[in-house]
């Protein structure tokens, strides 16, 4: 079993959120793990990203290679382009469709949400919106991860335990909520997959 | 009994040290290098034991710090990143010559594609320099079990020992084994003050005990648990994969497992003898590291019949940058998959300064007043504030190593250049520019001094600053004229007010210094 999981985003987005979220998942089930992330300038409002390696046997590099990741999650629909090279013809795109817009020239979102879906296997959908409707407006993260999670050979049950430690310590409400967003937008990967 | 953790390359070096009984780290942020430290001062073991754990001003201090705690016989860890060493650079060359006490290692962590530096410069150069062992891991694992070897080896052979990481380790996570920890050395400062003390009768006798010791450190590599020779049938190609370049190696072959010969060399001085069997036996011979070609050169020889080599000299390999499984998959040979376009829609996304950050509002008022002065180009430093350098603002021109804008500034008075301005953040300015503004203070140099203070260091991630309140007292302590020591607050309701007072200090025909204050707005939405 092999995971390997290009996630990226703007700087302070919380994608190290969902990479810390996968990492235990993968020590729950003792498997092998690698994570690279990004600090420094590019925090700044930056392009950022991490490359997460989930593995039943060894793991070499602590990088994906070009062209090899089995998932793309994107925080944002321009940066899921710009590290669309890192996906595997097969891999699934898991990407928001709600932009930041933090440059002058940020291109036509219409244009940017056309070129993902041109992707042969994507979900994009607005996870910022998904995660405000089932209860946590700044889920958008947990969001991606619960569509990114039905493609992936772990049980949801384990995901869901990994978020209830993740924000233990803001409360049974906070908990709630996020476990709430996880669902909502597995479901929705569930039903955009089976299309 | 062993147990397995998760650790940041960085973290994993950390606790290493706690666990091999360092008693006191010292350090200032820098990336890749700010979380070693920082893991420590978060250790509950730290400070139950009172490991010393509190940022220095800069590298130089930090380093000669860890040497006074080697002397008095404990063990100790700098922590640096590479262009720290530079700053390091004069104790860290003598700690060779002096020889370590206790235990003494030097962490450098290299930032190779420069992802937050100014150069990608090669640490293993500066171990080879100041002629000491070199360590560098291929692994989390390694650099834990490193840490303890390091120190192990700078007690045995008396010098300080490098651990040199680069970006990528130190910024990923992976499983590592811990140890129980051992107990930390009792104080024993040494019984001959001839070895700390290098008048040139004594360095002499120093030096060439150092001399002594490089076969020694010869041996130690080649009989490193770290350095390996693996062997493989196909030897149409040799293979010498340094640090973490053995992954990259191992990833492009279906279980790791390489079918050519290939020597890893994660301890240096490089071991001579496995690298010269590697020669004789193979036609080719390839070689994989993270920075600068150094292995490279060694095995080539310049003025020598070389052997038929490949790597970055000749452009088997990127010349620049870090090293990627997809550059070595193309040094193999091997087929590749080809490269995704990037979208046409797709538009840079530099970093830039946070919404509602002080120094946004202080560009804007910096820029307005020198309206009055067109051409005029303010020089600047290393931090957030260099961000400045970028649209909207555009409003500093320079940024070279730090402090070095008081100093250019200076330099720039003194050629000539009205008005001199310099731009240098609080935790720059106690780092290395407080010097500069002594010679500015002693020769009344005509310029304006602004400084950044958000009292933190903010692009590290808001470590304390050591200036804390207190700049306006050491310039006025350094001779700067006190009514010319002005405290501004940039926030946009007081932009015409600050466009004016710093009016008045930019036609001043003396030295100014402008304070900037208000705090980091990351770190106050973290209290």
């Amino acid at each position: 079993m092999k995971h390997d999981i290009l996630i990226a985003g703007v700087g302070g987005q919380g994608i190290l959120t969902i990479a810390t979220i996968l990492g235990r998942v993968a020590v729950a089930k003792e498997l092998h793990l690698k994570q690279c992330e990004v600090h420094g300038m590019a925090q700044r409002g930056g392009a950022v990203y991490s490359h997460m390696r989930i593995s039943s046997g060894a793991i070499w590099s602590d990088m994906i290679p070009c062209g090899a990741a089995d998932m793309l999650i994107a925080m944002e629909p321009m940066e899921a382009l710009r590290y669309a090279a890192w996906l595997a013809p097969e891999g699934w795109l898991i990407a928001n469709e709600e932009p930041v817009v933090n440059i002058p020239d940020y291109p036509e979102p219409e244009r940017v949400h056309a070129e993902i879906r041109a992707r042969p296997r994507h979900v994009l959908f607005n996870a910022t919106e998904l995660a405000t409707k089932a209860g946590a407006s700044r889920a958008a993260n947990v969001a991606l991860l619960g569509a990114a999670s039905y493609f992936m050979e772990m049980p949801a049950a384990a995901f869901e335990q990994a978020i209830a430690g993740q924000f233990a310590s803001k409360g049974d409400k906070v908990v709630g909520a996020n476990l709430a967003v996880f669902k909502a937008a597995r479901e929705l990967a569930e039903s955009r997959a089976a299309e | 009994m062993q147990h397995t953790r998760l650790f940041l390359g960085d973290e994993a070096i950390a606790q290493a040290a706690l666990d091999a009984g360092i008693s006191a780290a010292y350090a200032y942020p820098g990336t890749p290098s700010t979380e070693i430290l920082e893991y420590i001062q978060r250790a509950p073991e730290a400070a139950a034991r009172n490991v010393h754990r509190a940022w220095s001003a800069n590298e130089k201090t930090a380093m000669e710090e860890a040497l006074g705690v080697s002397w008095a016989g404990k063990r100790a860890m700098a922590c640096m990143k590479h262009v720290g060493l530079n700053v390091a650079a004069d104790p860290f060359v003598n700690a060779a010559i002096t020889g370590a006490n206790g235990g003494l290692l030097v962490v450098v962590a290299d930032d190779p594609s420069m992802h937050s530096s100014q150069n990608e410069q090669d640490s293993r150069f500066y171990a080879k320099f100041a002629m000491v062992p070199l360590l560098e891991p291929s692994s989390q694992q390694e650099a834990y079990d490193m840490v303890w070897a390091g120190l192990d080896l700078s007690e045995k052979l008396r010098v300080p020992v490098v651990l040199r990481v680069t970006t990528r380790l130190a910024h990923s996570r992976a499983d590592v084994r811990v140890r129980p920890p051992r107990p930390e050395n009792p104080l024993s400062p040494p019984p001959d003050s001839r070895q700390y003390t290098l008048l040139p009768g004594n360095a002499r006798r120093n030096y060439a005990a150092l001399l002594r010791k490089q076969r020694d450190m010869i041996e130690a590599a080649e009989a490193s648990e770290f350095n390996a020779a693996l062997d493989g049938a196909d030897t149409s190609l040799g293979i010498i994969a340094a640090g973490i370049a053995i992954n990259y190696l191992r990833e492009n072959y279906p279980g790791g497992a390489c079918p050519h010969p290939v020597v890893k060399v994660c301890q240096y001085p490089a071991p001579e003898a496995p690298i010269a069997r590697l020669i004789e036996r193979c036609r080719r011979i390839l070689v994989l590291e993270e920075g600068a070609p150094y292995i490279e050169e060694m095995v080539r020889g310049h003025f020598r019949k070389s052997p038929d080599v490949r790597g970055r000299i000749d452009g088997a390999l990127p010349r620049a940058g870090e090293l990627t499984p997809d550059d070595v998959a193309a040094a193999l040979g091997l087929a590749h998959p080809p490269a995704l376009k990037l979208a046409e829609v797709v538009r840079p996304r530099p970093p830039q300064l946070c919404r509602g950050c002080p120094h946004a509002d202080t560009y804007k008022f910096l820029n307005e007043a020198l309206r009055a002065y067109p051409g005029s180009r303010p020089l600047s430093d290393i931090g957030c504030y260099t961000l400045g350098a970028l649209p909207p603002y555009d409003a500093i021109h320079s940024c070279v190593d730090m402090g070095a804008s008081i100093t250019m500034a200076k330099g720039a008075a003194d050629a000539g250049v009205r008005p001199a301005v310099a731009v240098i953040g609080d935790s720059t300015f106690t780092h290395s520019g407080i010097t500069g503004l002594l010679d500015a203070a002693y020769e009344r140099t005509p310029m304006t001094v602004l400084v950044l203070d958000n009292d933190t260091v903010g692009m590290t991630g808001g470590q304390e600053s050591l200036s804390s309140g207190r700049l306006e007292g050491i310039a006025a302590g350094l001779g700067v004229d006190p009514a010319h020591i002005k405290i501004l607050t940039p926030l946009p309701k007081n932009h015409d007010e600050n466009v004016k007072a710093l009016a008045e200090e930019l036609a001043y025909e003396g030295l100014s210094v402008v304070i900037c204050r208000r705090a980091c707005i990351q770190i106050r939405k973290r209290q």
